[in-house]
């Protein structure tokens, strides 16, 4: 019978450390400047801390000290994905505040462009996200498309990103000749390009095993996290703002609000290619359905003149000056509008002062609910879901940092 | 007694056979790249490199060139010695292969008798120049990918192996001239389809091409096991990569699409043009489902290795060995 050591009596401490991760910014599939820190056990990832800020501008600080108008171009970088769509909700705001509304025109042009940048928006979103997983094929055939879209763009505004076409009011311009012909003739075809974007995704076994029962977010939790947009409604919440509080012309068109059931990563990127689908349906309806008039509100206080105005009216000349100098007054006040943009529901708080600036302009970025959830979906999952999750919940660090 | 049967003499030949085998094989190397990037473009509704020469057929030179002039870094943690051993350790195996490849009747630099195990051996020691590059690096993504490496070459090597012993069954030679040659009447790939198969799907996780490149899963672990190299280091672990690939391809020829063996018996005198095409078909399907499919997950391609891929080819294995014993025609070593 041999004595036990003292030494062996001890309980031996082995401290594991689980390694963490600097997973970005500067990593290919960090979506912008994500930093996310990663502790892992092994492949598994054990806790998800992101990290924002990197790409702060301090665009809302900035907003008070430029005009209403001059404002308008800060929307476009917010998500630069989906710039028109930003604008479009700063827009109504203003608007609203103004009490004034646009002409149909107009506002079934910003319908048909706030839907074709939904179209950019979901494009990027799965395309990148299938690179994400490996597949690196789609997202050159989504950029492809992209181009197309942005010729709209820029046929309508002069720039293929930065569009700065929306105003409080209305648009800046009319459509350009013809545009509409482009238009109609891209809806016809857009549907079998996603035909052969799905031919390479959905059926996919690879993918399936990749994206199903991956990240799943419960309808409760997805609520509790502030969750808005495609990511909801692929957890099974059937909320739209376009459907739920139209805005614009969204109340006479017809389309439909596409649901998952599981709120994995498959279903989100499923609910995002079939709202492409809506996306062009609601295009189609706006082509037909626009009638001609103003796209403007003939209101030279809020809207600047015609140029071959300026050139015989005084009054003209002195709108036009006085409009791009001192901008226009908001009457105080203070508004919450929020708008179904595509990656869910990007809101302004708007408060006026009565002044040519606003006094303070509080965005609500949607990205910002989806990247907080981070930890909560990919934990237990392995580094590679944690990309493929990142890739489903479509973060845009210009909206997120602002 | 002429000169060429002394030693001496004897060097000289093995040293120029050796020479005519690797200069096509690296010119080869580098328009594979060019290939791949070619046919990626084209998948891709892309142009690919067209700039350099005509067709930019001088691209992989260029792209050479470029890395010959950068910098090798070499990060302060590093383990020196290994950092700088593992490329070459990559590429020397991948070439070291080469030499008992037959290109057509005889025309290997070694016909030895156990091709297949050295080839068999070669390709597993590939895992060593990965796992070293890894562990030298001293960096966690580095670090990873060796991981993802080893356990999945280690896997996929297990159902290989199975393969490789029905094919060596049904030609009762571990010669590869001889297991060319007992592919006269039919080629294997196809009373053994499915092991060509499980074969083809193998050697794409063995040469870490998607939809298993895991250890150099990009989006995942940036670059893998290479993400600290640069420079030549890094060529030199580019060009085993291809080389491997093309190694495979031709391994995927020899055992399975009937080496130089004429398809048809169509102009049977271009033993090694058959024999080069059947490879640049094997490697187009290596590019093609690159551009094609996404990549596995770690945990799923073990799966599939493991659960699918051995019990598969062990079954397939029982089944030809049976087939064999059955009809008789089990061929017995003279």
């Amino acid at each position: 019978m041999s004595e036990i050591t003292p030494a062996a009596r001890q309980t031996k401490q082995i401290e594991i450390d689980s390694h963490a991760i600097n997973f970005g910014p500067q990593h290919p599939a960090a979506h912008g400047v994500l930093r996310l820190i990663l502790e892992m056990d092994g492949e598994v990832v054990e806790r998800a801390d992101p990290h924002i800020g990197l790409l702060h501008r301090g665009t809302e600080k900035l907003m008070e000290y430029r005009t209403y108008l001059q404002n308008v171009p800060y929307f476009d970088r917010l998500d630069y994905v989906s710039p028109m769509c930003e604008e479009h909700t700063f827009v109504l705001a203003v608007e609203k505040l103004l009490g004034v509304e646009a002409p149909p025109r107009a506002q079934w042009i910003r319908t048909l462009f706030a839907e074709i940048t939904r179209v950019l928006n979901h494009l990027l979103n799965v395309t990148t996200y299938a690179l994400d997983v490996g597949a690196i094929t789609p997202p050159l055939w989504g950029f492809e498309e992209r181009e197309l879209l942005m010729e709209f763009h820029e046929a309508v505004s002069g720039a293929r990103l930065h569009a700065n076409y929306f105003r409080p009011g209305g648009v800046n311009r009319d459509m350009p000749a013809g545009l509409a012909d482009r238009i109609g003739e891209w809806t016809e075809v857009f549907p079998k390009f996603l035909d052969e974007l799905e031919s390479l995704l959905t059926g996919n076994r690879i993918w399936k095993q990749r994206t199903v029962d991956i990240g799943v977010m419960s309808p409760e939790d997805a609520l509790a996290w502030g969750w808005s947009g495609p990511p909801l409604r692929a957890s099974g919440i059937a909320w739209d703002l376009r459907r739920a509080q139209p805005y614009d012309k969204y109340a006479e068109v017809d389309f439909q609000v596409p649901v998952g059931r599981n709120g994995d990563c498959f279903d989100r990127y499923l609910v995002r290619l079939l709202e492409m689908r809506e996306s062009v349906k609601i295009i189609r309806q706006c082509l037909q359905k626009m009638p001609a008039g103003p796209v403007k509100l003939h209101d030279n206080k809020i809207t600047p003149p015609p140029r071959a105005e300026m050139k015989r009216s005084m009054e003209a000349l002195i709108h036009h000056f006085k409009l791009f100098t001192e901008g226009f007054h908001v009457p105080a006040g203070a508004t919450y509008t929020a708008t179904e943009s595509p990656k869910g529901e990007f809101g302004v708080y708007l408060v006026a002062d009565g002044t040519n600036r606003p006094y303070r302009c509080k965005i609500r970025s949607t990205g910002f609910a989806f990247l907080q959830a981070m930890e909560h979906l990919a934990k237990r999952h392995m580094l590679a879901d944690a990309v493929a999750i990142i890739g489903s919940i479509d973060i845009v660090f210009g909206e997120i940092d602002r | 007694m002429s000169f060429w049967d002394t030693d001496p003499g004897h060097l000289i030949l093995v040293l120029a056979e050796a020479l005519a085998l690797l200069v096509p094989l690296l010119i080869g190397v580098a328009y594979l790249t060019y290939a791949e990037r070619k046919v990626l473009a084209a998948i891709q509704m892309r142009r690919g490199p067209n700039v350099v020469g005509p067709f930019g057929l001088m691209q992989p030179f260029a792209d050479a060139l470029k890395m010959i002039m950068k910098e090798t870094v070499i990060p302060s943690g590093a383990n020196r010695a290994l950092f700088l051993f593992a490329p070459m350790l990559t590429f020397g195996l991948a070439m070291i292969a080469w030499a008992v490849i037959p290109v057509n009747a005889g025309w290997a630099i070694a016909d030895i008798n156990v091709g297949v195990l050295y080839l068999f051996a070669i390709s597993s020691m590939g895992v060593y120049g990965i796992i070293i590059a890894g562990w030298a690096s001293n960096s966690k993504y580095a670090f990873l990918g060796a991981l993802r490496s080893a356990a999945q070459m280690v896997s996929y090597e297990v159902s290989m192996g199975f393969v490789i012993v029905s094919v060596l069954l049904v030609a009762g030679s571990l010669n590869l001239t001889a297991i060319v040659e007992a592919q006269r009447t039919v080629w294997f790939c196809i009373p053994l389809f499915p092991m060509f198969i499980i074969f083809f799907i193998s050697t794409l996780a063995e040469t870490n091409r998607s939809p298993f490149d895991l250890p150099e899963g990009e989006s995942e672990i940036v670059a893998g096991f290479f993400v600290e190299y640069s420079s030549m280091s890094f060529a030199l672990f580019f060009l085993g990569e291809y080389a491997n690939m093309m190694l495979m391809s031709g391994m995927t020829t020899i055992l399975f699409l009937g080496g130089w063996l004429a398809p048809f018996g169509i102009l049977p005198m271009l033993g090694p043009v058959w024999f080069v095409l059947k490879i640049c078909a094997c490697l187009f399907v290596f590019i093609w489902v690159r551009g094609t499919f996404p990549r596995y997950r770690y945990d799923q391609l073990m799966r599939l290795g493991w659960k699918v891929f051995l019990p598969a080819s062990l079954l397939w294995l029982v089944i030809t060995a049976g087939v064999l014993l059955a009809t008789g025609t089990l061929p017995v070593p003279a």
